[in-house]
């Protein structure tokens, strides 16, 4: 390197460059247009009767998303989020139904996700499995087990506690549910860890050349085995989250959840290769999910045609993800 | 060596094998306060395999290292650092998405009373020692993977001197640099040298590290060949150390040297 070439770095580095490193502009931009385009061709779309329901329809994904990102951001990746949540569905509507007290049902239910989470972390970290394969292993194992749990079938959960994350308050016109709340500080709380503490720099550090953390003295093993705790519990406050959206557990539901919480994921910046990202492009991807849904629904287009947007949307994403890598 | 000090390193009979393969066999190295031992051999001779055991990049499968006299139980990197041993990886050990500061306190993090990251003070103490090595370096808010390969190299040395290092290994240190840079860790050699710290200069290329060496310990197919001050012996002879095996009469001659017969 010539002398020249160091004197002419510049201290700030240029928009475009910030631009590029701040993942979460991209999405917040597609997020903004598809508002625009909605708004203009339905009036109805930005009612804040409309905003509410989108924000409702929002919660579950978008608080799966949250486990999924920290999953992903260590370069794994998690296919038993549904799974995970609807072990927490079930598992809490069975001890309430059978007479158990609903805050010892839910924290139980709460508990068991979270072990879940560890045993995906110690399988992960401990033998050195697969992500892919491990979580693939948990989702077959939860989904068999719940069915015979649940007896096949789905059941009315009707118990207060367990629906209050659906009641409703009203601030300043929207309507909110205390699930969306708890889903904001979820977001709020993890954002904080990854961004402020220690652990969360390790996180990064770890998705990003874990060998690298290694050598640092970075106990990478322990590390990863704590972010698949803590993607277990959230995933267990999803699952209170889910009951007071629908009363009811299914041992069926959320096939889908893990597409669409890795759709949210990737759509929000965050790279699949690991180390790359954040929580705040989640929370902007889980909208995004949210709002052509809405949207499309509103306009009356067919939903098979949602999906398919939502797929092409995933595919464009990576694509820019994997261009600005190969730009380093 | 005549000298009656304790080495602040001794690595005794160190052995360790991958799949049958006879890595570092029954190496023996040693380093005194402010002495520079470049260790040197072709590639594959097993230099940084056995530097990477002090580090506790590795764990030995036979032998013991001391440091100060004293057994050391070094099982892993966390274990090597709490000796006072800082490495300089050849492949550099950076975190590429995060920036320069995150990257010199990466394990050791600066944080406030609060507990959170402390950004500022750890972004303020990395601007000294960048200003140290590297006078020119400016771009402490890019991550590190914008950076050329002699910053990045200067990254990774500023991480090693933060912490009062007293064991310093630097495994090929200036492969990525420039001639002005290369000069620049030669200067930063020599003053370290003069605070007492011991390093470990690893190089493939005895014309790196001949001139700032005070001994030279040299290796060849996982064995040591021989040990030599750098003033007894030539860059020739040292030459046909790292090639042939053999030992110019004033090395010490380790398992590893050719038999003369």
């Amino acid at each position: 390197m010539s002398t020249a070439t160091i004197a002419s770095q510049q201290d700030t580095p240029s928009l475009k460059a910030r631009l590029l490193g701040t993942p979460s502009v991209g999405p917040l931009l597609v997020l903004v247009a598809f508002c625009i385009i909605f708004a203009l061709t339905n009036p109805r779309f930005l009612a804040t009767q409309n905003i509410s329901i989108i924000l409702q329809q929002t919660v579950i994904i978008g608080t799966l998303a949250i486990g999924q990102t920290l999953v992903i951001l260590t370069a794994g990746i998690d296919l038993a989020v549904g799974a995970i949540c609807v072990l927490g569905t079930i598992v809490a509507g069975k001890l309430v139904n059978l007479g158990y007290d609903p805050v010892f049902s839910m924290g139980f239910a709460i508990l068991l996700c979270t072990g879940a989470g560890l045993a995906a972390g110690s399988l992960i970290a401990g033998l050195r499995l697969p992500p892919f394969i491990v979580t693939l292993g948990i989702l077959g194992i939860l989904t068999a087990a719940l069915r015979l749990i649940s007896e096949g079938g789905a059941f009315p959960v009707r118990d207060p506690f367990l629906a209050w994350t659906g009641n409703t308050m009203k601030v300043g016109g929207f309507v909110l549910t205390y699930g969306i709340l708890i889903m904001l500080a979820l977001y709020g709380f993890v954002w904080y860890l990854l961004n402020q503490t220690k652990w969360g720099r390790h996180v990064y550090a770890i998705g990003n050349n874990p060998e690298a953390a290694r050598l640092v003295g970075i106990p990478v093993r322990r590390h990863l085995l704590s972010v698949y705790l803590l993607a277990g519990f959230i995933y267990g406050i999803a699952a209170w989250l889910a009951l007071g959206r629908i009363p009811n557990a299914d041992p069926n539901a959320m096939q889908t959840a893990n597409l669409d919480s890795i759709t949210a994921v990737v759509i929000g910046g965050t790279s699949l290769f690991g180390g790359r990202g954040g929580l705040i492009g989640t929370l902007i991807g889980a909208l995004i999910v949210g709002v052509l849904r809405n949207g499309l629904t509103l306009a009356g287009i067919d939903p098979l045609w949602q999906d398919l947007v939502t797929g092409i949307l995933v595919i464009i994403a990576v694509a820019l993800d994997q261009m600005s890598r190969r730009r380093n | 060596m005549t000298d009656q000090r304790t080495p602040l390193v001794e690595m005794k009979n160190v052995s360790i094998s991958f799949g049958g393969i006879h890595a570092v066999d029954n190496a023996s190295v040693d380093l005194y306060p402010g002495e520079v031992v470049a260790l040197l051999g072709h590639n594959g001779a097993g230099k940084s395999t056995l530097i990477k055991i002090l580090s506790g990049a590795y764990k030995r499968d036979a032998g013991e290292i001391l440091i100060n006299g004293e057994p050391a139980d070094i099982n892993n990197p966390r274990d090597a650092k709490k000796y006072g041993i800082e490495t300089i990886y050849q492949t550099l050990a950076v975190a590429d998405n995060v920036d320069a500061a995150a990257n010199l306190y990466l394990g050791r993090e600066l944080r406030t009373p609060w507990g959170t990251l402390d950004d500022v003070a750890m972004e303020a103490k990395a601007r000294e020692v960048m200003g140290r090595l590297n006078p020119n370096f400016q771009r402490f808010k890019e991550p590190v993977k914008a950076l050329s390969g002699g910053q990045r190299q200067s990254v990774a040395i500023a991480r090693a001197i933060l912490f009062d290092a007293r064991i310093l290994i630097m495994d090929e240190p200036t492969a990525a640099l420039g001639p002005q840079e290369t000069a620049q860790v030669g200067e930063l050699i020599k003053q370290l040298k003069k605070e007492g710290i011991g390093i470990f200069l690893i190089s493939h290329d005895i014309h790196d590290v001949f001139d700032l060496a005070d001994r030279v310990s040299v290796m060849k197919n996982g064995q040591v060949v021989g040990h030599a001050r750098t003033q007894d012996v030539t860059k020739d002879e040292v030459l046909g150390m790292i090639i042939l095996g053999k030992c110019p009469p004033k090395a010490i001659p380790g398992p590893g040297a050719m038999q003369v017969a």
